[in-house]
């Protein structure tokens, strides 16, 4: 496989007094496709080795620090807003993914870029949610009746919901992964363990277990891994920081058992220690890894190429197929036979015949990176 | 297996763009090595098209170039659409690396889109300046910045003055560099819309001026050639000393006016496409720069009086502070 100088800093930040000219050139591409450049300028600043990068690359970390920065302060209060409109319904603000990690503070929310706000919601309290935040104004926009049912019965997830004035979008769930996969977690375990921050009365994150758990599972059965180099960063960073607490080695063993997600938590796990040499205790890489099955070698190698960032500087030839193979399992994870042929029957058929599946605006500009 | 390839002999790199021959600037322009130098920004530029490569040479002479392997800002390219829309109604695309942020063009509009593209990349990346939509101009190391909205005449006046004894900073784009406030040049081509295209060749008929394209959304455009020195002196920052807002009004007689410093501020905030992504820190940097600046209101419908009034300034700024020595 190639070498890739981004994997080779993110393992070792010391490495970059070392980088050559044309080390950066690649290291800066590879980053801002990976959406990881804000967060290596800051594990570069905290290292005191951002001064030392020389000046072309450094004023691109720079101006990538400074736009995450600038997300930090809006995604705080965009949070606090969300909070203040839920309490006033008394429903809890429970926080999922970089919104948590932000309103925790936690060090991995430096530089950590996020589009949605994540909230997780009890079943029976979704219709209540959901009529609060559209009265705060946040709502769907033109989405197909299809569409509608597609979320609304299969998935997990409401469609997501835009602020009308500031176009925040909030992601909200009822679980973490849908309800057709093959065995979904109970999404009361998750919200039972769930702790409030002092610092922000109101909001809840998920427990440390819990919060790997949901990355791991997120990122293990997510199809376009598009943001898949961040998110095992967001793995190794959630393991390096909570890895030295007491118990919780055990604990996460335990709550993937409970939550059906040992497998997803193999695969973190391989590919955290191989590829970004997070450090887990032994024992837990050997218990975890008869849950990876016979196919582990496979998707081992699948991994190791989706998992980089998305660039013909990482690429290899298997590269396009490993992508494709990921694609394919996503889908098939999500749902049985039946209905995966119905909704990839649909979707193919108006991808083909450029028909629109509801009214669109055709002078849209495409979307930026 | 195969023996070593033999040393080349040691060529030395050509320094700008004119030293390369036709042939060697394809090649480097089809492996995606051409590494083209404006101010502090690099661009790695792919594309097979001849007519691009012609128009580099022809507006980018003189700029320097880079040998590969080293660092570049923006990787970009132009190419072809699909197959099929080859044969049939053929366009082009704009990349940066790998991702397209505009709908393909007619293969005419080609090089411009390579401009507008450039531009694209600057704008979208580069927060370690204050950057404002305006043409910057300098004489004595001060600088005039002129923003404006299209249609006012900014590029018109800004291309006159260049001719007329100014230096070329940027016609497009004001980089500030918030540590000094000075004003860093780019020293690119000049874009010319319409009108001005015949108003520009009339008024310096010695001004190369790259292919002229009908059609495109801004009307029709040429890229005027950025005077030689300016792009050898680009390197050279300058103060802010002015804050010009020019007006074209036919017929009017050229008026300078003194602009309230408030309202200044808030106009070249609303130019300053990332005033609100730096946050405190473009606040403050756009606050010094109206401090040191005159703010004015200009408006003209001659480029000769331009000349007059601009001459006049520089000249006052000369008299009443002396330039400070900048890097």
């Amino acid at each position: 496989m190639r070498k890739d100088a981004l994997l080779r800093l993110m393992r070792d930040t010391s490495r970059a007094s070392t980088y050559t000219l044309g080390d950066w050139d690649q290291v800066i591409r590879l980053a801002r496709v990976a959406n990881v450049l804000a967060r290596l300028a800051e594990d570069l600043a905290v290292a005191g080795l951002l001064d030392q990068v020389p000046q072309a690359p450094r004023d691109h970390l720079i101006a990538a620090r400074l736009l995450g920065r600038r997300q930090r302060m809006a995604g705080l209060a965009e949070i606090a807003r969300v909070r203040d409109a839920l309490t006033a319904s008394k429903l809890p603000t429970v926080l999922l993914k970089g919104g948590a990690y932000l309103a925790a503070n936690m060090p991995l929310s430096r530089g950590r870029m996020f589009g949605d706000i994540d909230l997780l919601f009890r079943r029976e309290d979704l219709p209540e949610a959901e009529s609060t935040l559209i009265l705060h104004g946040w709502t769907s926009g033109a989405i197909s009746e299809y569409d509608q049912r597609y979320y609304r019965q299969w998935m997990h997830e409401l469609p997501p919901l835009t602020h009308i004035k500031r176009h925040s979008v909030l992601d909200v769930h009822h679980n973490i992964l849908p309800a057709t996969s093959r065995h979904p977690p109970d999404a009361k375990l998750l919200l039972e363990q769930a702790r409030e921050l002092p610092d922000m009365p109101g909001v809840f994150v998920l427990c440390p277990a819990d919060m790997v758990l949901h990355s791991a599972c997120h990122l293990f059965h997510e199809g376009e891994l598009g943001n898949g180099l961040r998110d095992l960063s967001d793995l190794d960073r959630l393991l390096r920081h909570f890895g030295p607490q007491d118990g919780f080695w055990a604990t996460l063993s335990e709550r993937a058992g409970l939550l059906h997600l040992r497998r997803p938590l193999c695969y973190a796990i391989r590919m955290c220690t191989t590829m970004l040499r997070t450090p887990v205790p032994k024992d837990i890489v050997r218990e975890l890894r008869r849950f990876g099955g016979l196919r582990l070698p496979l998707m081992d190698a699948i991994y190791k190429r989706a998992l980089r960032a998305d660039h013909p500087l990482a690429n290899d030839r298997w590269t396009p197929l490993a992508r494709w193979a990921l694609y394919v399992r996503a889908h098939w994870l999500r749902m049985p036979p039946h209905l995966l042929a119905a909704h990839l029957a649909r979707k193919t058929w108006f991808r083909w015949t450029g028909m629109p599946e509801y009214p669109t605006n055709e002078d849209e500009v495409p979307a930026q990176r | 297996m195969n023996p070593a390839p033999p040393a080349l002999p040691a060529i030395a790199a050509p320094t700008i763009l004119a030293q390369l021959t036709s042939t060697e600037l394809r090649a480097r322009l089809k492996r995606g090595e051409l590494v083209l130098r404006s101010g502090p920004i690099r661009m790695a530029i792919r594309c097979s098209r001849d007519d691009v490569a012609a128009t580099l040479s022809l507006l980018y002479a003189n700029y320097p170039v880079e040998a590969p392997g080293g660092f570049a800002d923006f990787h970009v390219e132009l190419r072809s659409t699909d197959l099929l829309r080859r044969w049939i109604k053929p366009q082009i695309i704009f990349e940066h690396d790998g991702h397209a942020p505009f709908l393909a063009l007619p293969q005419p509009q080609a090089f411009a889109l390579l401009e507008w593209g450039m531009n694209w990349c600057i704008a979208n990346y580069c927060h370690q300046y204050l950057m404002a939509h305006a043409a910057v101009i300098e004489r004595n190391g001060f600088a005039a910045i002129l923003p404006a909205p299209p249609g006012s005449g900014k590029s018109t006046l800004c291309a006159a003055l260049v001719h007329r004894g100014w230096r070329l900073l940027s016609d497009e784009m004001t980089l500030i560099d918030p540590a000094t406030c000075n004003i860093l040049g780019l020293a690119r081509p000049i874009n010319l819309k319409n009108a001005s295209i015949d108003i520009m060749r009339s008024f310096a008929p010695d001004a190369v001026l790259g292919p002229i394209v009908p059609d495109t959304k801004k009307g029709t455009v040429a890229h005027l050639r950025a005077p030689r020195e300016s792009v050898q002196r680009v390197d050279e920052t300058a103060r802010p000393r002015w804050i010009i807002f020019p007006k074209y009004e036919a017929g009017a007689a050229p008026t300078l006016a003194p602009m309230p410093r408030h309202t200044a501020f808030l106009q070249l905030a609303e130019n300053a496409f990332n005033y609100a992504a730096l946050g405190r820190q473009g606040f403050e940097v756009l606050g010094e720069v109206i401090d040191m600046s005159d703010c004015l209101s200009f408006n003209y419908s001659s480029l000769e009086d331009a000349i007059v009034i601009f001459e006049d300034l520089a000249a006052r700024a000369l008299r009443e502070d002396t330039p400070e020595v900048v890097a």
